[in-house]
């Protein structure tokens, strides 16, 4: 590789790093005043760049069309961020910090089918930025100019940004908001027109980073999620909140991942994660960050106390209906039914981590997948019969939610969360990558339970037996001595060591039993469809999970069931009339967090 | 001596919030620890009880040493304590909130496949009875009057039947009334276990009524030690603190 190689490399690298970081400075801007975690930031980058692409075909001004439709679209994004803000955010700032997380997941999901209704599914490409075509040659290898300027620009934003930190009125407002909140109140600050002016000015800089990118990149209905992970990535690495941590991570992220793709392309999907993870764990509160954001997140969980359980009597109807009727359902409903059982425990299992210990996992997918495969590989690599392969699933689980817990759980609240995801994107990436082992994209095909479970009533009782008798003995745990003094550990961390418990040890137990029960959902998913890939660890999934927890109720684990039921049957009735379920999810989950934050149950039990 | 703390220093940055501290406790003794705003009281208890990492310096619980210990390995070996703003566990009820103190000194908090309900319910509701919580036992802690809220961590913080326990103002936000009554639990339980108790606290008719002996930390030293009589006439104690309106 020639040294001229390299250094263009590191350019293409650092241009990529400015985009990311214009995108990431809005992140970081805004959780460091709002302590919102902007998931729509992606969306927001996204709906800029097209956006873009639509004004500068319509705006008559010649040359100048493209930096005037690109300026026009940042402008507009920055006024749907005000939209959002003062309609929806401002109901949920004083929420558990779950519920902010959903409802800008919910956005994501509406501007994804927005953006799908409005330009179509094919990819876009944008125009070529005026003046800035073409390209420069730079050590003997051509380089594109538009990049260059890019270069250029990143820091001359963030120099703005400086001025605007430490040079005015305002800027100091910002910086103060970032270190303590309460004192800015104090201070007689209007607190309201404070966040929404930070909401607005992120979003500013998301839809400016969105509009910058047309000219490099192709318009496709994925670039939200695309960035928004690695801008979370290059936030959480930088310092949550923090501004120029995170302009020096972008540029560490984007040369990582220039390089990455030059000396081990096989690994590049996960470098970055990697990047994360050793940076979490070594220094939890990221490069620029400060330790104290770490305290003061002692009561993460719910707010409201444990509802009382279900009565005794319900459950044993449900349980005879259960074993009484699918015998006359035709089999496509009985294997709906399986599906909802598999996601049911699923979702009681992620209940235990989030509900009960008041860990917010974005990466719970990989006990599904690692169940999933552990499923699959040990009848087709190890020879097991199937009934061996399902009981030693969730085994592997279990071993793998071990290692991943014991880095995980000594972190708090976002931290956590990051952490997990980075995980799971790293357990993806590996099943991705191995393809002698695991097929690699395929996935595992043929994954069949033997003839004689193989019929759906047959199987339905399997799963039931799995899935009921995994979600009765996580409703025990939670109520045995266990689950209390996890849930103590919830409520407050400090006053829970000074009686004598080992947090960082329950919680780890509570990891790798949610690990387990998870990974038996995932062994009962795969014999269901026959099949694993490597979607099954993905983030999406995790996200199911972590909604069907927050629609069925939070405050007990008997939620979770009633979710993920209620989930998989708008799945499969919504899908069957409109494509465009995304929207649908997203606009059921943003009445359900202003209007009823506290899940089916809650409601119910407010009733009574 | 129930208690030995040898030469303990703790700096924040460049604020030396507990800068070469030694003391000595008697079992059975209930001694307050005074001083103004940020003379190191609350670090001194947090680096006590293992919340928090000493920069230097010992302490010595009866034979063992414990200064280095994790929280929960130190409350194990009988040091308990209150917090300066009350910390139970919000979502709990009253009951399960000291429930879960005694399973933990039951060495049952990890026990998997069982019920809490019945568990430990005599000595959790003698407890309760114990510091008048018995009515409130069904009640979800965050929903508590400030008052029952101390109450509630003092009945936590007897759970493990301590050696020594330490109450960080134990009487902040309460009625004068309610005050004088926690206090008088806390010198009759004293008495009657021999328990050794070092508490701060700001009013200083609930100090001069129930201490034995007086510890005064000023900008994280100790400036004086002594009986109440000795104190209020130490004139150094008189000029830095008592003159300031105690």
């Amino acid at each position: 590789m020639s040294a001229s190689l390299l250094l263009v490399q590191l350019l293409s690298g650092l241009a990529h790093a400015m985009v990311l970081f214009l995108i990431a400075s809005g992140l970081a801007l805004i959780f460091g005043v709002t302590r919102i975690v902007n998931f729509a930031h992606g969306s927001f980058y996204m709906l800029a760049a097209y956006l873009t692409y639509s004004l500068a075909q319509r705006l008559p001004l010649g040359a100048a069309s493209f930096y005037a439709a690109g300026l026009l679209a940042a402008l507009l994004v920055g006024l749907l961020g005000l939209c959002v803000e003062v309609g929806l955010l401002r109901r949920v700032y004083q929420a558990p910090e779950l519920y902010q997380l959903l409802l800008t997941f919910a956005l994501v999901l509406v501007i994804a089918d927005g953006v799908r209704v409005v330009w179509g599914t094919e990819n876009l490409t944008g125009p070529e930025a005026p003046g800035l075509g073409g390209a420069v040659p730079i050590a003997g290898q051509l380089f594109p100019t538009y990049d260059l300027a890019l270069i250029v620009l990143g820091p001359a934003v963030a120099l703005a940004l400086w001025a605007l930190f430490y040079r005015t009125r305002y800027g100091i407002l910002i910086r103060a908001a970032t270190l303590d909140r309460e004192m800015v109140a104090v201070l007689g600050v209007d607190q309201a027109r404070l966040f929404t002016s930070v909401f607005v000015l992120g979003s500013f800089l998301a839809g400016l980073a969105g509009a910058l990118q047309v000219p490099r990149q192709a318009l496709t209905n994925v670039m939200d999620t695309t960035i928004i992970t690695e801008a979370f990535v290059v936030v959480v690495v930088g310092g949550m909140g923090s501004v120029f941590g995170a302009l020096l991570s972008a540029a560490l992220i984007g040369v990582i991942d220039a390089f990455g793709v030059l000396a081990l392309p096989r690994a590049s999907l996960v470098l970055i994660f990697v990047v994360m993870a050793v940076v979490l764990i070594v220094r939890p509160w990221g490069l620029l960050g400060r330790p104290a954001a770490l305290e003061g997140a002692e009561s993460a969980g719910p707010v409201t106390p444990e509802g009382a359980a279900v009565p005794r009597p319900w459950l044993w109807a449900l349980l005879a209906a259960l074993i009484v009727i699918p015998p006359l359902l035709p089999s496509f409903l009985v294997w709906l039914l399986v599906e909802v059982l598999a996601f049911s425990l699923f979702a009681a299992s992620l209940h235990l981590l989030m509900g009960a210990g008041g860990m917010v996992s974005f990466g719970h997918a990989a006990a599904f997948g690692l169940g999933g495969y552990g499923a699959a590989l040990l009848m087709q690599q190890a020879g097991a019969p199937m009934p061996l392969a399902f009981a030693g699933a969730p085994i592997v689980a279990a071993a793998g939610a071990a290692v991943i817990g014991f880095f995980c759980v000594r972190l708090s609240s976002i931290y956590f969360a990051m952490l997990t995801l980075a995980f799971a994107q790293i357990a993806y990436a590996i099943v991705h990558q191995w393809y002698d082992l695991t097929g690699g994209d395929n996935g595992l095909l043929g994954v069949w339970p033997p003839p004689w479970l193989a019929s759906p009533v047959r199987f339905f009782y399997l799963a039931l037996a799995a899935c009921g008798g995994g979600i009765a003995l996580l409703s025990l745990i939670e109520r045995a001595p266990f689950g209390l003094t996890l849930r103590a550990t919830r409520d407050h961390a400090r006053r829970a060591e000074a009686i004598g418990v080992n947090v960082r040890r329950h919680r780890l137990v509570a990891f790798v039993l949610a690990g387990f029960f998870g990974g038996l959902a995932g062994a009962t998913f795969v014999y269901l469809k026959g099949s694993v890939f490597p979607e099954y660890l993905t983030a999406p999934l995790s996200i199911q999970a972590l909604v069907m927890v927050l629609l069925g109720g939070v405050q007990s684990v008997a939620g979770a069931p009633l979710g993920a039921a209620v989930y998989k049957l708008l799945d499969t009735l919504v899908t069957r009339y409109t494509g465009y379920w995304q929207a649908v999810l997203g606009g059921i989950l943003i009445i359900l967090v202003v209007a009823f934050p506290r899940g089916i149950l809650g409601v119910v039990r407010d009733r009574r | 001596m129930i208690l030995r703390v040898r030469d303990l220093r703790k700096a924040f940055g460049g604020v030396h919030a507990v800068d070469g501290v030694s003391l000595e406790l008697p079992r059975g003794e209930i001694r307050a620890l005074i001083g103004p705003n940020g003379a190191g009281k609350t670090t001194l208890f947090n680096i006590l009880t293992g919340q928090l990492a000493a920069d230097s310096g010992e302490v010595w619980l009866g034979a063992a040493r414990i200064s280095g210990l994790p929280p929960h390995a130190i409350w194990r070996r009988g040091v308990s304590r209150t917090f300066q703003i009350t910390a139970t566990f919000g979502t709990l009820s009253v009951f399960e909130n000291v429930q879960v103190a005694r399973l933990s000194e039951a060495r049952r908090s990890l026990t998997l496949w069982r019920q809490a309900g019945g568990l430990e319910r005599d000595r959790s509701q003698a407890l309760l009875a114990f510091v008048g919580l018995t009515d409130q036992a069904a009640r979800p802690a965050g929903t508590l009057a400030y008052g029952d809220l101390k109450k509630l961590e003092l009945a936590i913080a007897l759970a493990n039947d301590p050696a020594l326990l330490l109450l960080d103002e134990p009487t902040a936000g309460m009625a004068p009334a309610e005050r004088s009554d926690l206090m008088r639990l806390i010198v009759s339980i004293s008495r009657e276990r021999g328990l050794t108790v070092l508490f701060t606290e700001h009013d200083m008719d609930v100090v001069w009524s129930v201490a034995e002996r007086i510890l005064v930390l000023h900008q994280g030293r100790v400036i004086a030690e002594g009986t109440p009589a000795e104190v209020r006439a130490n004139a150094t104690v008189q000029q830095v603190y008592l003159g300031e309106g105690g």
